[in-house]
């Protein structure tokens, strides 16, 4: 083990371990706001609501998340008009293009676990609510979301996970991310199994700290779904 | 402008499609491996499996993949070099991305199998054995044809990430689909395109994927009854 490589190297993993922290934070924070109004169109009876919203999250969820990041970062540059737009310092910006399309993967991912919960509302909590005379409004605020919502972190938690990993993307757009620092060090030292094990501890890190704020979080908001100690 | 570089494209959708194939074969054995030892008596047994998913379910494919071909590479000519031999080996990319998508997906596999297998009630093995079934036979009749229905829709959906996953071997040299598109995007200045044209491709493995699968689930559920709500 070159201990050397990994310590000269530690300043570049902290940093990168900020920007990955900072994508995930800025690419999930998109998704999760985006995905809200469009789970409710998922959900609906409407199939004029509900079949565009699909058709979206099957074309993310049915190609890499790589060729999705190629495409906004290197492919919109093919348009003159996409370059002479206001947007265009932006979008030739590797940061905003990695956030973009890694909100707009996950956006898709996390729909259509929403609507997942949304669907599988058990009857008796909307009749209930009807019942006691709430408008449509306040059954979906009151009742309907923060039901769904609280069964949804489970598998919200994948994605997170799921989203943490994916942000390693990042590296193969020049931006310096925890995987970006693990590359650079290789390349300097020529220590393979320094530079990407030391990478490999801090996401691993990452990963428990994320799965730990999790199960906090579930203990919290599902408390009322857990199994009864008899 | 497309036309003349879709052979090429072809060519490389063949190589992700060889590529995910041959990973999917690594990860299955695997997979089986792994839920055989984390369901074995034996505590060394699963400890060891119980590290190999939580460690591989922990860090990026790209991480993984990077470390086992660069690091693979190192290790493998100190070995050849300690055995006296005198030129530098190179590490076949393809083998490097097989080995490590594999090895990435036998963790997912491990628990899909081990569900699977934890789902079927043991009284059905108990029933086969007490009918003087050999133990093979009991495997062969009573646990595998319903561990493929059980694990089936799991699988579906580690094999659609698994497709998806091989589009990163294209970082450590392979000429993939996406290396054949940034190749085209290259020469022609026409990245949208050819990005494009590599999504629609994806877009149609997982596709027929989807649909094939589906239809193997039918068919092995065929004996299912299914509760209506």
């Amino acid at each position: 083990m070159n201990w050397d490589a990994i310590q000269s190297g530690l300043p570049g993993y902290l940093d990168g371990a900020w920007l990955t922290l900072q994508l995930l934070g800025a690419s999930l924070s998109i998704g999760l706001i985006a995905a809200l109004p469009l789970a409710l169109l998922r959900a609906s009876a409407n199939p004029w609501a509900r079949q565009p919203v699909w058709a979206f999250t099957y074309v993310i969820r049915g190609t890499p998340m790589l060729v999705q990041l190629f495409l906004i970062y290197y492919g919109l540059a093919q348009f003159s008009a996409v370059r002479e737009s206001a947007l265009w310092p932006w979008l030739s910006e590797a940061w905003f293009c990695a956030v973009l399309a890694f909100g707009l993967n996950t956006c898709a991912y996390t729909v259509e676990i929403f609507a997942g919960c949304i669907t599988a509302t058990p009857r008796g909590e909307i009749e209930a609510a009807r019942a006691l005379g709430l408008s449509r409004a306040q059954l979906h605020r009151r009742i309907l979301l923060p039901s769904a919502l609280r069964r949804a972190l489970p598998a919200y938690s994948n994605e997170v996970i799921m989203m943490l990993h994916g942000t390693s993307l990042a590296s193969i757009v020049t931006l310096l991310d925890l995987t970006g620092a693990a590359r650079e060090v290789n390349s300097r030292f020529y220590a393979p199994f320094e530079a990407f094990l030391t990478a490999a501890v801090f996401y691993l890190a990452l990963t428990f700290l994320l799965v730990g704020l999790f199960h906090l979080a579930e203990r919290r908001f599902l408390t009322h779904l857990r199994p009864r100690m008899t | 402008m497309l036309a003349d570089y879709l052979p090429s494209l072809f060519e490389g959708t063949l190589i992700t499609l060889s590529v995910a194939g041959a990973s999917l074969t690594i990860a299955a054995a695997l997979g089986l491996l792994g839920a055989a030892a984390k369901l074995s008596r034996s505590r060394a047994l699963r400890t060891a499996a119980n590290l190999y998913t939580t460690v591989i379910r922990g860090v990026p494919d790209l991480v993984l993949m990077l470390l086992i071909f660069y690091g693979g590479q190192v290790a493998l000519n100190w070995a050849a070099q300690r055995l006296g031999h005198e030129d530098y080996i190179d590490i076949n990319p393809f083998v490097a991305g097989v080995a490590t998508i594999g090895f990435i997906f036998g963790a997912y596999l491990t628990e899909t199998f081990r569900g699977a297998l934890m789902a079927i009630p043991p009284g059905q093995r108990e029933a086969g054995l007490a009918f003087g079934m050999s133990p093979a036979r009991v495997l062969i009749r009573i646990t595998l044809p319903q561990m493929i229905r059980l694990a089936l829709p799991g699988f579906t959906n580690n094999w659609l990430v698994l497709v998806k996953s091989t589009a990163i071997v294209s970082v450590i040299g392979l000429s993939d689909m996406m290396q054949r598109a940034g190749f085209a995007a290259g020469a022609t200045q026409q990245p949208f395109t050819f990005y494009l044209a590599a999504a629609g491709l994806y877009l149609a493995i997982t596709t027929v994927s989807l649909l094939a699968l589906n239809a193997l689930n039918r068919r092995y559920s065929a004996g299912v009854r299914w509760a209506h709500a």
